[in-house]
């Protein structure tokens, strides 16, 4: 009988193209996602060296980071994006690679198109030149990010080398409580772990909690594996995963689809598997959580108190926190409950999605935004914008005084012209809350899209349990 | 790539954990297509003040770290986003190693492929690096990639794990690319028996 294994050694092994002593091993790679910002410079490198792409049926580009969320009738002002955007449209044409570009009615954040359009399934290995590949791992593909070089030689050759990593069993347990949702378990995993927690690690994600979340909901989780420093994270699929993929426009169809089926229900991991770190999470015990800090590791249950840096033993670390909370101008000791905000933003690659832009709506309807609350509602693509117009909740953001965008990744990298003033505080539901991210000198509180409803509705930060 | 050699170096320190790549290279400077320009763009928003003059106290501009060729951060250098801009600007800027007690992944990669040496070192050995450099901002370290050691001041040599096949490559200036180029039998063969899942020109 063979070694138990786990659905991370699984993929990997299926993927191996050679291993050599004293080498990394050559990983093949089933599913390349290309975008405008890391691209260019490899698109160089591949002229340089009169190198073609080895598999543009396996790669798929589309533009988000830099493109502005105002309508689609108006150009792309910043001239600088504008000629990036332009760049990766003319490499695309040269090397033959299909995009969803400024203009198509397929374009969206890369995270949010690749399951959208079935590109992403079970079993698979999806690079993309983007730290939060992890999101597609919620369907049991190994999916990671790379650096530029590593997007160079993907197009080149569709592989990489690769050292393999530990493997790291986060097992989530229990029932939800109303107003707590997937956002909330992994900023709590984040914040226990710690930012470098999961370094040199792939996270499986799995226990009854997980089991019961959709797919939606289960990419929120993988998507940020990254702040806690796991290049990727896991979920083994299932019926919900199989539910989700059927009929979407690259997933498989008939005898092959139900060929794929019987691969995909073979990934899971193996009884009495080994992992090299394991954790659990009830999340009966859960709160809505919310950061106070400048790494996602600083977070906190919504009605919980800053914390202090004196009682912090560590130097290093207690300096790292003080120069945090002086970023933030917040007390330690103080609750964050009912502290005053400028801006909301929902959407990202790790909540821009349907399930998110519902969840925010059924906060805000017939509700307003605070009126000293700017609300930015910025959908995942345009495939999840024309579904929300469908449903009307466009109508209900638009009353309730918040703007309903193009989409893109928005105010989340601030990129695109769509970012905070000087000491503004914005109730996020993107990733990352480091200093000057949404904007230089603003000051960034990660969320749920339920939190963040609240807090706009409120115009101070709010628990979102109070308007249940 | 240009071949690693070793090298002795004065030491900027920046004694802040998980320093992030938003942190090294703002976002805002992602738009170019080009990887030229990025040294004077490196950790900006911590450089220059909201005039563009330098801030006096950040440790890039003060006269002891002039030249300096290594970085001495805190544990988790490099957290966040995959942006090979980060090791592209620490180089331009002239940065050749950084130490700490530990790197987030993808930076650690990427700065191995761009000719930047990340040295890990043992809680101990981080904190008495602090230490020295606290008490003369102009000590030097030297840094021999072939030995894998770090020497002190003291003319203690400490040891650092190093990946042996990216040694090698940073070592004989070559890259990775080239390597896999090699290969081609071998992709080929997996290409042979492995379907693809899905065909993005097809749909």
């Amino acid at each position: 009988m063979t070694r138990p294994r786990t659905i991370i050694e699984k993929v990997w092994d299926a993927h191996l193209v050679s291993e050599q002593p004293g080498a990394p091993a050559l990983l093949y790679i089933d599913l390349h996602l290309v975008h405008e910002v890391t691209s260019p410079q490899a698109f160089d490198g591949l002229r340089r060296r009169g190198l073609k792409v080895r598999r543009p049926d396996l790669t798929q580009a589309t533009v988000d980071h830099g493109t502005p969320t105002t309508p689609r009738t108006l150009p792309i002002l910043d001239q600088v994006a504008a000629a990036q955007v332009a760049r990766l449209e003319a490499n695309c044409r040269e090397f033959g690679i299909p995009c969803f570009g400024f203009l198509s009615d397929k374009q969206g954040v890369v995270h949010v198109i690749g399951p959208e359009q079935g590109l992403t399934q079970p079993g698979m290995t999806v690079v993309c030149g983007d730290s939060h590949t992890a999101t597609h791992g919620a369907f049991g593909a190994l999916a990671f990010g790379i650096g530029t070089s590593e997007v160079e030689m993907v197009l080149a050759t569709q592989c990489l080398p690769q050292r393999r990593s530990k493997t790291f069993k986060v097992e989530v347990n229990g029932a939800l409580k109303p107003g707590v949702s997937a956002k909330d378990i992994i900023l709590a995993l984040i914040a226990r772990i710690g930012v470098g927690g999961g370094t040199g690690c792939v996270i499986e994600y799995c226990g009854s909690t997980i089991r019961a979340l959709s797919m939606e909901e289960r990419m929120t989780v993988t998507n940020m594996s990254i702040e806690g420093g796991a290049r990727a994270g896991m979920i083994a699929p299932d019926n919900v995963t199989y539910q989700y993929l059927h009929g979407r426009p690259f997933a498989p169809q008939g005898a092959a689809w139900e060929a794929a089926l019987e691969r995909w229900r073979r990934l899971p991991t193996d009884e009495g598997a080994a992992y090299d770190k394991e954790i659990s999470i009830d999340a009966a015990a859960l709160e809505p959580m919310i950061t106070f800090g400048t790494n996602p590791g600083m977070g906190i249950p919504i009605s919980g108190a800053v914390p202090d840096p004196a009682a912090v033993a560590d130097p290093l670390e207690r300096e790292t926190l003080s120069k945090a909370l002086k970023y933030m101008a917040l007390e330690p000791g103080k609750p964050l409950l009912g502290r005053p905000i400028d801006v909301v933003f929902v959407g990202s690659c790790t909540n821009g999605r349907l399930a998110d832009l519902r969840a925010a709506a059924s906060v805000l309807k017939g509700r307003k935004v605070n009126p000293r609350v700017r609300m930015l509602v910025v959908p995942g693509s345009q495939p999840v914008k024309r579904q929300a117009e469908a449903e009307g909740l466009d109508e209900i953001f638009r009353a309730a005084g918040a703007e309903w965008r193009e989409a893109g990744c928005s105010m989340c990298i601030a990129m695109n012209g769509d970012q905070l003033e000087p000491g503004q505080y914005s109730v996020s539901t993107s990733n990352r809350n480091f200093e000057g991210r949404q904007g230089k000198g603003g000051r960034t509180l990660l969320a749920s899209p339920l939190t963040a409803a609240a807090s706009a509705v409120n115009g101070v930060i709010s628990d979102v349990r109070t308007l249940l | 790539m240009t071949k690693f050699t070793a090298f002795e170096s004065r030491v900027a320190a920046l004694p802040v954990d998980n320093v992030d790549t938003d942190q090294i290279i703002p976002a805002r400077f992602l738009k170019t297509v080009s990887k030229e320009g990025l040294g004077d763009q490196l950790f900006f928003d911590w450089r220059y003040d909201a005039g563009g003059s330098p801030k006096p106290d950040f440790v890039l501009n003060t006269p002891e770290a002039k030249e300096a060729r290594i970085l001495l951060a805190g544990d988790n250098f490099g957290c966040g986003s995959s942006r090979e801009h980060a090791p592209w600007a620490l180089t331009q800027y002239g940065f050749r190693a950084v130490i700490s007690t530990s790197f987030a992944d993808i930076f650690k990669q990427n700065s191995l492929k761009n000719g930047l040496l990340p040295i890990v070192v043992p809680r101990q050995v981080h904190a008495e690096l602090f230490a020295m450099h606290a008490r003369d901002p102009r000590m030097t370290l030297r840094v021999d990639l072939e030995a894998c050691t770090l020497t002190l001041p003291d003319g203690r040599a400490v040891e650092f794990p190093v990946d042996p096949f990216a040694r090698r490559c940073l070592l004989d200036g070559v890259d990775e690319l080239g390597w896999i180029l090699q290969q081609e039998a071998a992709i080929a063969a997996f290409e042979a028996s492995h379907a693809a899942p899905i065909n993005t020109l097809g749909a």
